[in-house]
């Protein structure tokens, strides 16, 4: 990474710490304190399942939020406030600066998610004394909702590339939504035929499969994660931040600032 | 050399949602200026000084033209590090401190990390910010802003610095220091860009001036010889209102007030108009040049239609 790119996401992770972005954490830790003398009215086999599927649903509620709400505004933001105006009269590229605002709310997001996930252990071993391999498979479930997070900041950063913050909001929202049920989608396109068949299977490309990367059912029921599956959503989710960051990169570089 | 050579730029703006219509920011704009002059662009709101140094800047894209900057093509990446921009009314990342700012500026600048830890207390220093150096910029005033702002735009050491509105916001004080600031930039030997609309900044500050109207060139002149070249009209007071009838003939109307008497004459009248009083016996009270300001050729600029001289 250039140290240019670099210097600008560190620039966008400071800014989330100092604008309190983080403070969702101590959401997170209320949630799990509030929700424990809830979990204890019940057998410890349902507990866990549970705890796991509380808190992974709140990690991803959580970094999805942040996504689509920060992802829309790093570049609006800096328009709006014309702080890009000496950034971009510098030798930095448009490019750059969209992969270092890129890298920079990924990274935020990894701290929040490893806060997290790390707050979720702590409370897991406080419910069941010690850790079993099945609870390492977690991580996995965890791994996959960072990938789905950096899909939705490509997508978040691509709309609020062309249009207002309250549209990109909405047609980021509106991807999670429909990637969520991407599934469906597939099967929808198989089955129809036509143009409503043609139209169903553009839509099913376009829209990201972010159910391929939720497995916090499966994980709670301790259901083992195959390796393929871990390397082709890695590999998915790449190609697809990859598409959606060149897509802003294009769209941003011809854009007049005002 | 030419530090900052203007080819033609030009940009119309779509406007509207549906129906797009074109409005004309800045009309095909030829500007030359040499190495280490400090040069003024005048004109009023909206006369498209924000335009020009946007497309300078690679914030816009022209709808025409070309620009050239030390030699160089405008958009060349090369070319940034060479040149140092002040955006009109200057916002920078408030959750940053001055120093921290200067930093980050300066790793976007390629200013090695020795340089920065050198350049920035000294940069702080001159522009009175010492002492803030470690305080959030969301308490800062706009003038301190401002003086942030120029640190900014001179950290890398460029060799041409544009300022859009430098001293816009400024109270009488703010506005002597950044007026001794851009003097002391072009006694290093720095070009300076500088756009404004407040005139008396450039006649203090400038070898020479532009004038901006509605997107066009108005007009472009050595400030030292429009000022010469306006001082060419005298005021006469004079005692003894029975003469204004004879005054008539120098064209303006001579005003009266009470026993005092006083006329506008150009330079090339003045004996006559003297020769006038004399013989009508009137009691000559003061003879003293008017107007030669800045001001006089920009109001005649902007009175006028266009004109493109480089």
């Amino acid at each position: 990474m250039s140290r240019r790119i670099w210097a600008i996401a560190f620039n966008t992770f400071k800014e989330a710490v100092r604008d309190r972005i983080l403070y969702n954490l101590v959401f997170f830790a209320l949630l799990l304190v509030a929700s424990a003398p809830l979990l204890g009215e019940i057998s410890i086999g349902v507990q866990r399942v549970l705890l796991i599927n509380l808190s992974l649903s709140a990690i991803s509620i959580f970094g999805i939020v942040i996504s689509i709400f920060v992802g829309i505004s790093l570049v609006s933001k800096e328009i709006e406030r014309r702080t890009l105006y000496p950034v971009l009269s510098r030798q930095v590229g448009r490019g750059e600066f969209i992969i270092g605002k890129y890298c920079g709310l990924a990274g935020t997001l990894l701290v929040n998610t490893a806060a997290m996930t790390a707050g979720f252990y702590v409370e897991l071993l406080l419910m069941t004394r010690s850790f079993t391999r099945a609870d390492a498979n977690i991580l996995i479930a965890i791994y996959f909702l960072f990938l789905q997070f950096i899909v939705i900041i490509g997508l978040a950063l691509l709309f609020s590339s062309f249009s207002s913050p309250l549209l990109s909001a909405l047609f980021a929202l509106s991807m999670f939504v429909a990637g969520t049920f991407a599934v469906d989608l597939r099967a929808f396109a198989t089955m129809a035929h036509g143009p409503e068949g043609w139209l169903a299977r553009a839509a099913s490309y376009v829209v990201p499969n972010l159910a391929s990367l939720n497995v916090i059912t499966r994980v709670s029921h301790d259901q083992l994660i195959a390796a393929g599956l871990v390397g082709y959503n890695t590999l998915y989710t790449f190609v697809y931040a990859a598409a959606a960051a060149s897509g802003a990169v294009l769209i941003f570089s011809r854009r007049d600032l005002k | 050399m030419l530090a900052v050579e203007i080819l033609g730029l030009e940009k119309v703006y779509a406007t509207g949602f549906w129906r797009k219509k074109p409005k004309v920011g800045l009309k095909s704009l030829h500007l030359e200026i040499p190495e280490r002059e400090v040069f003024g662009f005048l004109g009023p709101n909206g006369a498209g000084k924000t335009t020009t140094l946007k497309l300078l800047m690679g914030l816009i894209s022209p709808t025409a033209g070309t620009a050239r900057i030390l030699n160089q093509p405008w958009r060349d990446p090369a070319v940034r590090s060479r040149i140092g921009f002040l955006p009109e009314q200057p916002y920078f990342y408030d959750y940053l401190t001055p120093v921290e700012l200067l930093d980050y500026y300066g790793v976007l600048s390629g200013v090695s990390l020795a340089d920065r830890r050198l350049r920035i207390p000294k940069l702080l220093e001159r522009v009175g910010l010492a002492e803030q150096g470690r305080t959030q910029l969301r308490k800062f005033s706009k003038g301190m802003l401002q003086r942030v702002g120029i640190a900014q735009a001179v950290l890398h050491e460029p060799e041409v610095v544009f300022l859009d509105e430098p001293m816009s916001g400024l109270d009488p004080v703010g506005r002597r220091e950044v007026r001794d600031f851009i003097h002391s930039l072009n006694a290093e030997g720095k070009t300076v860009f500088f756009s404004t609309h407040i005139l008396a900044d450039a006649e203090a500050l400038c070898h020479r001036v532009a004038v901006l109207n509605k997107g066009e060139l108005r007009g472009v002149g050595v400030v030292a010889d429009l000022v010469a070249k306006n001082r060419s009209r005298f005021e006469i007071v004079w005692q003894g209102p029975s003469t204004v009838p004879a005054m008539r003939i120098f064209g303006n109307e001579p005003q009266v007030a009470g026993e005092t008497a006083r006329a506008i004459v150009k330079e090339n009248e003045l004996q006559a108009a003297l020769a006038v009083l004399k013989s009508q016996s009137a009691q000559l009270i003061s003879v003293n040049p008017v107007g030669g300001s800045l001001e006089e050729y920009f109001l005649q600029k902007l009175g006028e239609s266009a004109e493109v001289p480089r």
